[in-house]
């Protein structure tokens, strides 16, 4: 030990102490904030325990042991799988055939085939419903949930596929490869880590989802949970069905783990050069004929539907609502919860990242656990502990921000993730080595580097934030609105003509933010890795 | 067919109740003159220590009504009505779990069970006197912790391309028919549902109403919500189903008549199916206000309240005696009792029978 450290060892004590303060401080922020966040975001799932804590066991077990507990399984199941395998193979094939072959038009292509996620879900039930009403049961659950899920797969592979250098594609078909063999044996396993991302987010998204299968009567564990509360007013018996649903969650993420345990297969970076395209020749005109039929079910219907009732008008008596009014308080709601929601992923995704330790994993799993719970679990977990702990703050703006932020942490947390994934650990490192405290590399090396996933992280939750209905209703401040719940006012009138100029509002603020989203996903010059993942 | 049957509705009751109403409301209002007047909350001065208040007005209850009546209130008295919109059974699940908590003065619901199970819960005060004999007493909850304010009636709703008027079912235990294989449309989920299996289960005991069901599973397709059932009733996608009166009404405004291609259909008055039940009103316990927020349940039975609602499009029965919604075909009268809300119960036997039988998940 050097002479000057031990005096300042004996001589300064109080400053020692201080440093120690700092360097632990500098050490524990970082778990500190992701653990705070985590606990924020898990806290629906505490509420669930707790409710379903209040159930006796006989109620449990007469709840459990019915028959329909195995026709709900089934049903949970087979749509989930069936849905998650056809986005697969849906998003898949598009995105081949816009990034990696001679198809004419392909951005325009690219665009039309993201845009299906600026309808909001329950708009795509909705039309569904309204103008096709045979469409019903498993089968018209898993039409309508694919077609409005299947751009969660599209642009994530899109985007692999746009900035991994030809190379491998290319050796392989200079070993005599044809070109199916390279699609199924390079290009295939070079997208697993998307491919596993979207379907990840796919599959938890249907488990809780209620809305749509309630307009398409199927029933699941989510509308049997939705059952419980609103018909039973039952909430012991909803927590005990919402614990199976995280139980089918906590598998749906174990097999994800599983995929992406071996995700390092893609060589990325600035320098790839792009692929020259695979010659369509002949089959030019089925794989056109192949993506109109996509964009034809997926986006043609839900426009088609709208267009019809806006046109169509309606003689309603309710009272009407200012359309700016809404659209304002809508977006700002939508804003306020994408920032928070992209700033608290970063110390989550950071903390995952940097330590790839057990407590980091089980924080990253708890997050996305709550994206399966069903909306109105959320929403009255949120009642329950904002009643407790922040009263003041009951039923005022801050609270629906935070509503949506529990709701929809797993995007953002998703998109930062994979943004960080392309940093090499070793940017930090070196800036350390330099001098720099932690706060300094974070802003000026890591957070820059990460900056277009943190753009996709904000756009997604802003996207899916500005449609949320259920914990709106609840948790909005009393008398006011946003464009969904005026939409819900009107459609439980019956009035679909007045109920129609929200929804197309509502889709027509949602194209700018696909745009953004498609650009810079796409755009390899932006850097934007990942949307969706 | 109509077969109108007058029910033996205590005219003279009601009359005395709402006279006794009038009384109430006047001696609460230490300006007024003490002498009853058939309009109290509009010429009566408000009591000078609710003026000014404000109260949350959780409503399950049709908006565009809720907002006419509030208004009208807010004139009469200077009370500041802050209402909070949704569905009825959220509203009640958001209460539960609040608890003492609830920034909710008032819950208005559509349905006796709604109630009835926040009042299981002791989270309900005791209605003025007043306001509880302004209706008939059956319309209100037993124990005094809610007001019947209005009253909505279940009947069949069928298209008229599939169903002739003389084919249509007389009584809702037919509908478990092989008649109707393929035919019905069912909202089991919805609350209005639940008190008609409720009576079902009355009538014909736990098993009968169990067979009774599974034929109605069999006949029926299942479809989240009235509105929806209605629609489809209307373009013919099932020939008829059970809801609400209402409902077909606010369809024929929507759609226009020439947009209608359906009719109402009638359970015999003493028929499980021929329920009429009620739309209440209750103060919680926990609230602040209980002035103002008793006052607002004294308004919504009063004739001014009961003539917005008589006007609006709720198309519901309006309770006191002496108002009534001319549009809807048939008058309260003549459309079946009231069923007494504790006959109703919070709907749990008819909910795990449901479920036992797969109509509800």
């Amino acid at each position: 030990m050097s002479p000057p450290r031990l005096l300042l060892e004996r001589g300064l004590l109080p400053g020692i102490r201080w440093q120690a303060l700092r360097a632990f401080l500098a050490r524990s922020v970082l778990p500190l904030t992701a653990g705070l966040v985590a606990v924020v975001v898990a806290c629906p799932l505490v509420f669930v325990a707790l409710q379903s804590a209040q159930s006796g066991w006989g109620p449990a077990q007469r709840l459990l042991g019915r028959p329909l507990m195995a026709t709900l399984l089934w049903n949970t199941v087979t749509l989930a799988a069936a849905v998650t395998v056809i986005t697969l193979v849906v998003g898949f094939s598009a995105a081949w055939l816009v990034e990696r072959t001679s198809l004419p038009g392909r951005r325009a292509w690219t665009v039309l085939l993201a845009m299906p996620l600026a309808v909001p879900e329950f708009v795509h039930g909705y039309c569904w419903v309204s103008l096709f009403p045979s469409v019903q049961g498993l089968w018209g659950a898993v039409l309508v949930e694919s077609s409005s899920l299947y751009p969660l797969v599209f642009l994530p592979v899109a985007a692999v596929l746009r900035r991994t250098d030809a190379s491998a594609e290319e050796a392989a078909a200079s070993l005599g490869r044809g070109p199916w063999s390279t699609l199924w044996r390079v290009t295939l396993p070079m997208t697993r880590p998307a491919l596993a991302g979207g379907a990840l987010l796919v599959s938890l998204y249907l488990l809780g989802e209620y809305g749509a299968f309630a307009m398409l009567r199927f029933t699941t564990f989510a509308t049997a949970i939705y059952t419980q509360f609103n018909t039973a007013f039952d909430t012991a018996s909803a927590g005990m069905l919402t614990i199976v649903l995280v139980a089918l969650a906590l598998l749906v993420l174990l097999l994800e783990s599983q995929v992406a345990k071996r995700r390092r297969v893609v060589r990325e970076g600035a320098t790839a050069r792009p692929a020259s395209p695979v010659p369509l020749g002949r089959a030019a005109l089925p794989a056109v004929v192949w993506l109109s039929a996509i964009v034809a079910v997926t986006l043609g219907v839900p426009v088609y539907a709208l267009a019809y009732w806006l046109v169509r008008g309606s003689s309603t008596t309710l009272p009407s609502a200012s359309l700016w009014g809404l659209t304002a308080s809508t977006l700002g709601y939508a804003l306020a919860a994408a920032a928070v929601a992209t700033a608290a992923a970063v110390p989550v995704a950071l903390y995952a990242w940097r330590r790839d330790t057990g407590l980091a994993r089980g924080i990253e799993r708890a997050a996305y656990l709550t994206r399966a719970l069903p909306g109105i679990a959320v929403a009255l977990a949120l009642v329950f502990f904002a009643i407790r702990w922040a009263q003041p703050l009951y039923q005022q703006p801050p609270m629906l921000v935070v509503a949506y932020v529990v709701l929809f942490f797993s995007l953002a947390l998703t998109a930062v993730r994979s943004s960080l994934s392309h940093v090499p650990h070793s940017a930090e490192e070196a800036a350390q080595s330099l001098g720099k405290g932690p706060f300094a590399v974070l802003t000026r090396v890591t957070l820059p580097l990460v900056l277009p996933g943190l753009g996709a992280a904000f756009t997604m939750v802003a996207l899916t934030a500005s449609t949320e209905l259920t914990a709106t209703l609840l948790l909005r401040p009393t008398g006011a609105g946003t464009l969904a719940t005026q939409f819900w006012t009107y459609t439980t009138n019956l009035a679909w003509g007045a109920a129609a100029p929200y929804a197309a509002v509502m889709t027509a603020l949602s194209i700018p933010a696909v745009l953004l989203l498609t650009a810079r996903t796409l755009n390899p010059a932006g850097g934007a890795r990942g949307a969706a993942r | 067919m109509v077969v109108p049957i007058l029910r033996p509705r205590r005219r003279a009751v009601a009359v005395l109740g709402a006279a006794i109403a009038a009384l109430s409301l006047a001696a609460c209002s230490t300006q007024a003159p003490s002498s009853a007047q058939s309009n109290p909350p509009s010429s009566s001065t408000p009591k000078p220590s609710i003026a000014g208040q404000s109260i949350t007005l959780y409503s399950g209850q049709h908006e565009q009504t809720v907002s006419a009546l509030v208004a009208d209130f807010e004139k009469q008295t200077g009370v500041k009505v802050n209402v909070r919109s949704g569905d009825e059974a959220e509203l009640a699940n958001q209460i539960l779990q609040e608890g003492a908590a609830t920034p909710a003065d008032v819950y208005f619901a559509e349905n006796p069970p709604a109630l009835t199970t926040l009042e299981n819960k002791g989270l309900l005060a005791k209605v003025d006197s007043g306001s509880l004999s302004a209706v008939p007493a059956g319309d209100s909850s037993a124990k005094g912790d809610w007001v019947g304010v209005s009253a909505r009636q279940a009947l069949f709703v069928y298209n008229t391309d599939k169903v002739s008027a003389a084919q249509a079912p007389t009584s809702v235990k037919d509908l478990s028919g092989s008649a109707w294989k393929g035919r019905l449309g069912l909202a089991p989920s919805e609350t209005d549902f639940t008190p008609i299996v409720t009576r079902v289960i009355k009538e014909l005991g736990s098993d009968g109403a169990k067979a009774w069901l599974d034929g109605l599973k069999a006949n029926g397709k299942v479809y989240d919500n009235n509105e929806d059932l209605v629609a489809a009733v209307n373009r013919g996608e099932v020939a008829g189903g059970v809801v609400d009166s209402y409902y077909w009404y606010r369809l024929r405004d929507e759609q226009g008549a020439s947009g209608i291609h359906s009719a109402l259909g009638y359970f015999k008055t003493s028929d499980p199916g021929a329920l009429v039940d009620v739309s209440g009103a209750a103060v919680l316990a926990s609230s602040k206000h209980q002035d103002a927020a008793q006052a607002f349940l004294a308004y919504l039975v009063s004739k001014p309240a009961q003539q917005i609602i008589a006007t609006s499009t709720s198309y519901e029965y309006p309770l006191l005696d002496g108002v009534q919604d001319t549009r809807i075909a048939k008058a309260l009268k003549d459309a079946g009792p009231v069923v007494p809300a504790a006959d109703l119960g919070d709907g749990t036997e008819a909910i795990q029978l449901m479920q036992s039988v797969g109509l509800l998940s």
